[in-house]
């Protein structure tokens, strides 16, 4: 039997895994045994059942952790039964949900709504296939990556509504509604902001981004870091901007007939989406990976990084109260969206006139953008939140059904 | 070249699937699931084809905007429930949609697919090496003596310099449509008296 061959055509069509040294190892030790093609399989599978029993786990910490967070920023104790400091909370919580009883609600659409938590679930994993836990251990590094998030997150919006739509329930799909009201409005201001890391880091590929970090983008684009920031609490629905599962007012949003393993779906979506934003947050703008000591440390500096994200979103879910639908969509659209033009200008300006003759940027260059970015985000910051400021308070359009999500939904049909 | 084989035809069998699906299925929600379906399977064919950007741009588009516009519609409609009854436009639908098919069927057959325009075009002597292959894919372009900048150039920033140097002019063109249309649907959404 001839050895096999990564760099041939069959076994890695584009270089996709070709970097990951996890998966050379795991190939060479299954060639081995088993003919390339086969070796191949096992290789990817393995990586792949790495990946997604990482995030899943991981998903389950966040949801213990948040709400340890959360009891102490609420000056209780919050769940500490179930192991030591209550850490196997999640699997006590997920026993009881898969033995729960699996209720597809009369007049749904079976089929939709139990594609609902597989479609969340897996655009979820297929986005964490980008992001690069340490040098080279991405699962693929694809040279449009940021595309690739933005695109397989988008799928979470047709998700969502089909949940509201399916569960043949009037809150489902007030949820629904607003969720993806709220998605589609942030998804511009989010898409604006990462434009100008990708201007500075001159790639769309999440690794190439972190190497291009050698001031982290925080510093450099502290605007696009707000933004990103606000407009990923708003896509996850994250308390301040949580109105589509608003439980006082629509019990549970789109989920509210999801229930048994379905539920614990969800749930895994979504605590596993706060992970992944977390993750995508420390590669875009705290720089991955790298970090001092050693390359081979990666992960840690990287699992750090996350966890800063994680308790940025947890402190924020307990500091701000719920805004209403109009608020909401006021900071997007008179807030945000300047904010995230006024960043991309001057990120393009900055590069356009600092960048040398081949295109490249310093480190000075990133330090001088980052002075100038800085005094830029401040300034902005205060000019647009006064602004809105304003606005909020005058109550315009607050008290009147200026609503468009509940105030045009259909009243007939089955519901 | 099995693997890709298998890949194309389960992608072809989910497109031609969902697409029946889209025009035979009597709720319009599904159906319009199916659309979004049909666009993910579409997205998969580029991939086949190293357009990844292509892939990516037409996943975020079609179904992350457009597919959600739709069910957008569908949500705010009444009476959707019972579906789209049949009428009398049945018959000029069909002929229309047959000689839409013919067209781009025709296209598809006379068109010279190998030749690369563009960033490409300084290579084009060792692309049409390729030739054989039909569409030049990356491991086939390194195999004719490219280096990996010059694929990478052939394969991404191709499109980009084709968009904003050749086709600069259709391309502005394009986007004034799009706001004139935004425009419109605003100015038409606000009503009169307000």
């Amino acid at each position: 039997m001839r050895p096999c061959n990564l760099t041939d055509g069959m076994i890695s069509p584009d270089g996709v895994l070709g970097g990951n040294p996890l998966f050379y190892w795991i190939y060479g030790l299954a060639a081995n045994v088993v003919p390339c093609w086969l070796a191949y399989v096992i290789a990817g599978g393995v990586i792949m059942l790495i990946l997604i029993n990482a995030v899943l786990l991981g998903a389950a910490i966040v949801s213990w952790g948040e709400r340890r967070l959360l009891g102490r920023f609420q000056n209780r104790v919050g769940p500490n039964r179930w192991g030591p400091f209550g850490a196997l909370q999640p699997i006590a919580d997920l026993a009881k949900l898969i033995t729960k009883e699996d209720i597809i609600p009369y007049g749904a659409d079976r089929l939709a709504f139990t594609a609902v938590p597989v479609i969340m679930v897996s655009s979820l994993l297929l986005a964490t296939a980008v992001i690069p836990f340490a040098k080279d251990v991405a699962l693929v590094d694809l040279n449009v990556g940021v595309l690739f998030v933005l695109a397989v997150s988008s799928l979470t919006s047709i998700a969502i509504f089909t949940a509201g739509w399916a569960s043949n329930n009037r809150y489902a799909l007030f949820g629904a509604g607003r969720a993806v009201a709220v998605l589609i409005s942030y998804e511009v201001p989010v898409v604006l902001s990462l434009l100008g890391v990708v201007i500075v880091a001159g790639s769309m590929s999440l690794g190439d981004i972190v190497v291009a970090q050698a001031v982290p983008f925080f510093l450099v684009q502290p605007l696009a870091f707000f933004v990103f920031l606000a407009g990923m609490s708003a896509e996850l629905n994250r308390t301040p901007f949580d109105v589509a599962e608003a439980e006082s007012e629509i019990i549970a949003g789109y989920h509210t007939e999801y229930s048994g393993i379905k539920f614990a779906l969800i749930q895994a979506a979504e605590f596993g989406g706060a992970l992944f934003v977390s993750g995508l947050i420390a590669t875009l703008f705290l720089a991955g990976w790298a970090g001092p000591v050693a390359d081979w440390l990666g992960w840690l500096w990287f699992l750090i990084k996350t966890f800063i994200g994680i308790f940025l979103f947890v402190w924020i879910r307990s500091t701000f109260p719920r805004l209403r639908l109009d608020q909401i969509m006021a900071v997007c659209w008179k807030f945000l969206m300047p904010l995230s033009f006024i960043n991309l200008a001057a990120v393009v300006l900055e590069v356009y006139f600092l960048r040398d003759a081949n295109g490249v940027l310093t480190t000075a260059d990133l330090w001088i953008m980052a002075a100038i970015n800085l005094v830029l985000a401040v300034v902005s910051i205060t000019f647009f939140g006064n602004l809105i400021k304003e606005k909020v308070r005058s109550g315009s359009g607050g008290a009147r059904s200026a609503n468009p999500v509940t105030s045009g939904l259909p009243t007939t049909g089955t519901m | 070249m099995w693997f890709e084989q298998i890949v194309f035809w389960a992608l072809a069998a989910v497109a031609i699937g969902g697409a029946l699906g889209v025009v035979l299925v009597r709720d319009l929600f599904r159906a319009a699931l199916l659309l979004a379906t049909v666009f993910v399977a579409v997205g998969g064919f580029y991939v086949m084809m190293n357009a990844e950007f292509l892939a990516v741009v037409q996943i975020l588009i079609y179904v992350g905007a457009i597919a959600v516009l739709f069910i957008f519609g569908i949500m705010l409609t009444r009476d959707v429930q019972r579906g789209n009854a049949p009428n009398r436009l049945q018959i000029p639908a069909g002929v229309i949609s047959a000689l839409l098919l013919a067209a781009m069927v025709f296209t598809a057959v006379t068109t010279d697919w190998t030749t690369l325009a563009g960033a490409g075009r300084e290579n084009q002597a060792q692309i049409a090496q390729t030739q054989a292959v039909g569409i030049p894919d990356a491991t086939e372009l390194t195999r004719a003596g490219l280096s990996a900048e010059e694929v990478e150039s052939v394969a991404g920033s191709g499109l980009a310099d084709l968009l904003i140097g050749d086709f600069v002019l259709p391309f502005e063109a394009v986007s004034l449509l799009l706001l004139a249309a935004a425009i419109g649907g605003l100015a038409l959404a606000r009503g009169r008296g307000r």
